[in-house]
């Protein structure tokens, strides 16, 4: 096992834009938020950073392949920008590099941004994307709300709990991002909902509903990280590190073999072990004080409580009726509203997950404030059920 | 002995309803109110390829492994590819040898029995079986008789000289320029003469040369004609034909006006195909067409024909129709009414040719690839297998998926992207023996299918490219409604 990333970098800084259908700002408008607010928070200048990742995934609706959109948007001082794309991952996977960059000692201070321009595209839902020449010969035109919705499928069948049943804990891991979204005044759904909006809503996708369904916002998040040392030398306190930081990628098994069942997503699963075991959290389900999911849709953050063992193998649908993973229940999940109410602009949703859990740590989370978290868990998917991009980040107070 | 050694059809699911037509229509036709009956109606994602395939599967089922084929003829006048061999995608799907002689045949609305009597000869040259598929799906305009006659099908018939079913007796043909209705290269509906003349000048003094000749040669006098197949729209017509030539009222063939249409050059092989279900050894069948002249063909049926059954066959294809009453899924599955399709429907469906060549094996068969060491079954086929821990290098075997029972792991269906038929249904498919596709569905209903529904393949369009002119196919699952369900191990 290699020494991993666990206490070897900080954040120094964080900054997100207002999520939402941001008719009034371009890409560059929402990096400058987010950058800004950053640099600010940081209290460096731009000639401090070493090097920059940059997630965007959406180029043709967004803002162009490559590293110059950021670095012209930012008039970043010539500094190495490098575009990273891992699907709705690719925040998380800008943060990963930057992090790597500060702990290989190659930087001592590292830029990661996300952002993603979404509602250019004049229609509702995510933008279609290309998939290369030979996918479209034979792959269904499949669109995310029925790739994820196929997990409901299959959890029903799996565990025996009727639709019925499990439409009612999805409108529950719904309704409580709504509530937690509307303490929330950069999240793009502001408003409360209730069991019986959820539940009469149109279908998107059998059996999800437009409840179930993640808000599509324009958005952008910015992380800068360096060492503990550096951080100190700035006069940062209750500095907060990266404990862990996995990402695990398919490779066919789930879409080609007949052996995965179709009810839980495989990468997870593992992802969270690897981190588990680098951040040495030996009973997560007791040390994890609050997680931020790839709630993309509503039963895909009821099979990741799972997924990540927070939730027994089946007994996610009462866990979450019971209210483990509300506001007030033992591990909240999507205090801050979650993609399905702070919205998912793709490219910035892993660090905007990563936005909310330093906020809480340091307490400056306002009204949404937890009492005394102390590790945070970010859990960032790309890609669809059978074959997907699963990056897990796991902070905490560097010397909790 | 020289003949049929096998049979099927195909008619597709949907039945429009003659009524339905009629009542939105009655402003401006209202001649056409008060028609019976449905008519055969292809779905949005079939065609001339796809309902030739379904009726050579039906034809030849899961356990055949086709090579004997050496000859696959395909006749139809509304082949969707004017130019790149439609039978060619047929005998990809089918997954015959390359090394197969295959044709498209058009022109004739009789290039049906053209093509078998064709085929015939090339069986009694010695060139090895052969397999004849006619199919046809003909557009029509709105509120024209011709939408309501019409129907869409395919018929499917293999000749050899083995375990013939349906001995040839006699075949006799008259081509002459009479022309009834014509369709220009390039056009899509046909032009009529006046129905009198044609039954009058064409039917009644063409027919009848042809069905002599054909008797004269298999030494048969009319009256000794057991069945007698003669597909024509106009009311009545094959009842006077066979008045005229002296053959018995009761050997008159029901040519399935009432519920599938006329399916063109399909249609009096389909009838055949429909009769053989039924006939008994030592019986004789005259099959005719009119079109550009006349054609007969004069069967004898053999004791083979109890050993033989189609995976379905034409009634139960018949049994399995649903009702449609919206005419306007009709006419926008033919492309006659354009419905707004958001601008999701803006998406380019352009088709890399190479790289639908290096995979047409998989693609246009089904063909995954089985690692021949741990029996693991991958699709699309890949040089590295998806063995956890232990990937193999260059170890799959082509694997043929298409005939093989499956069943529904999950599924969905979204109204989110344009489809033109919603919703979109799909979900992973897995096969038994290994196997798994993420894979459209077709032919039916939210609610017809569950994790555990037993599914089968149907070849289908995947894809149209509008700008371009071009259809591209796939696979389809749909859901298993009766008949033959393949077994495990039958095939090839």
């Amino acid at each position: 096992m290699s020494q991993g990333i666990n206490n070897k970098v900080v954040i120094l800084g964080m900054g997100c834009s207002k999520f939402g259908e941001r008719w009034d700002a371009s890409p560059e408008d929402l990096m400058l938020e987010a950058y800004s607010e950053a640099m600010s928070d940081a209290g460096i200048a731009p000639e401090q950073l070493d090097a920059a990742w940059f997630s965007t995934h959406m180029d043709d609706v967004g803002t162009g392949r490559g590293g110059t959109p950021m670095g012209i948007a930012l008039r970043l001082p010539n500094s190495g920008v490098t575009r990273v794309e891992n699907f709705c991952a690719g925040g998380s996977e800008a943060v990963r590099a930057a992090v790597y960059a500060v702990a290989a000692g190659a930087c001592d201070i590292a830029l990661a941004l996300g952002v993603e321009k979404l509602k250019d595209t004049g229609y509702a839902g995510l933008p279609m994307a290309t998939v290369g020449t030979y996918i479209p010969q034979w792959y269904p035109n499949a669109v995310a709300p029925a790739n994820f919705a196929q997990l409901a499928s299959a959890y029903s069948h799996k565990h025996g709990i009727a639709m019925t049943e499990l439409k009612r804990a999805l409108a529950h891991v719904s309704i409580k991002s709504h509530a937690n979204g509307a303490k929330n005044p950069k999240a793009h759904l502001q408003k409360p909902i209730t069991e019986e909006q959820c539940l009469k809503a149109p279908v998107v996708a059998e059996p999800l509903g437009l409840f179930d369904c993640c808000g599509v916002s324009d958005g952008a998040a910015a992380v800068i990280v360096t060492t503990p040392e550096i951080a100190r030398s700035l006069g940062k306190k209750d500095l907060i590190a990266f404990k862990a930081l996995q990402v695990a990628v398919s490779n066919g098994w789930e879409m080609q073999s007949n052996q995965w069942d179709g009810s839980y997503v495989h990468t997870t699963r593992i992802a969270a072990q690897r981190a588990y075991q680098e951040a040495g959290l030996t009973a997560p389900h007791n040390q994890i004080s609050l997680t931020e999911v790839h709630d993309c849709f509503s039963i895909t953050e009821l099979v990741t409580m799972e997924d990540l063992g927070l939730s027994d193998e089946g007994a996610a649908v009462k866990d979450v009726l019971d209210g483990k993973y509300d506001a007030d229940g033992a591990i909240p999940c999507q205090i801050d509203g979650g993609l399905k109410c702070f919205g998912h602009p793709i490219g910035a949703s892993g660090i905007r997950m990563l936005y909310e859990i330093y906020l809480q740590l340091q307490g400056r989370a306002g009204a949404r404030q937890l009492a005394n978290p102390k590790v945070g868990l970010t859990h960032n998917l790309g890609g669809q059920p059978s074959q997907n991009v699963c990056a897990i980040s796991i902070v905490g107070l560097l010397d909790a | 002995m020289i003949g049929i050694t096998g049979y099927g059809g195909y008619v597709p699911r949907l039945r429009l309803s003659r009524e339905a037509v009629g009542q939105t229509n009655a402003w401006y036709a209202p001649h056409l109110m008060g028609r019976k009956g449905t008519r055969a109606m292809a779905s949005w994602d079939e065609d001339s390829i796809t309902m030739a395939v379904a009726a050579a599967r039906d034809c030849m089922g899961a356990g055949d492994d086709r090579s004997h084929v050496r000859t696959l003829m395909l006749a139809s006048n509304t082949l969707p590819f004017a130019e790149r061999l439609n039978a060619a995608v047929v005998a990809g799907a089918l997954s015959l040898p390359d090394d197969i002689h295959a044709m498209d045949m058009g022109g004739a609305h009789r290039v049906g029995l053209s093509a078998l009597a064709q085929a015939l000869s090339n069986v009694q040259a010695g060139q090895g079986d052969a397999l004849v598929l006619a199919s046809d799906m003909r557009q029509t305009r709105p509120a024209s008789s011709q939408e309501m006659d019409y129907g869409d099908g395919a018929a499917a018939l293999l000749l050899g000289s083995e375990n013939v079913l349906a001995e040839c007796m006699g075949s006799a043909v008259v081509s002459v320029d009479f022309i009834d209705h014509f369709r220009a290269t390039g056009q899509d509906i046909d032009y009529h003469w006046e129905e009198r003349w044609v039954k009058d000048e064409g039917i009644a003094k063409l027919m009848p040369q042809a069905i002599a000749a054909a008797l004269a040669q298999a030494q048969l006098q009319a009256s000794e004609v057991n069945h007698f197949i003669f597909p024509c729209v106009f009311p009545k017509m094959d009842a006077q034909l066979a008045r005229s030539c002296d053959i018995a009222p009761e050997a008159v063939v029901s040519n399935m006006n009432d519920t599938v249409g006329d399916t063109g050059a399909a249609h009096a092989v389909l009838m055949l195909a429909h009769t053989l279900e039924r006939a008994q050894p030592g019986q004789t069948i005259l099959v005719s067409q009119f079109g550009s002249g006349a054609q007969a063909m004069l069967f004898r049926v053999t004791s083979a024909i109890s050993a033989f059954r189609p995976a379905r066959g034409v009634s139960q294809w018949l049994a399995q129709g649903v009702v449609e009453r919206q005419y306007t899924k009709f006419l926008s599955y033919r492309g006659q009414l354009q419905v707004e399709r958001g601008m999701r429907g803006e998406q380019d469906k352009k088709t890399a040719l190479s790289t639908a060549w290096r995979h047409h094996k998989a693609t246009l068969g089904l063909v995954g690839g089985q690692c021949r060491v741990t029996g693991s079954v991958h699709f699309p086929p890949s040089r590295l297998s998806y063995d956890q821990g232990k990937p193999l290098q260059d170890t799959q075997q082509p694997y043929k998926l298409a005939d093989r029972p499956a069943k529904v792991l999950s599924w969905s269906a979204e109204y989110l992207s344009w489809h033109p038929s919603p919703p979109h249904h799909y979900g992973q498919i897995d096969f038994e023996g290994g196997g798994r596709i993420l894979m459209d569905f077709t032919d039916l209903e939210v609610g017809q299918v569950q994790t555990g529904t037993p599914m089968e393949m149907v070849f289908r369009i995947k894809d149209t490219d509008d700008r371009r002119g071009f259809t591209r196919y796939f696979w389809k699952a749909t859901p298993v409604r009766s008949g033959i369900t393949p077994k495990e191990g039958d095939a090839a």
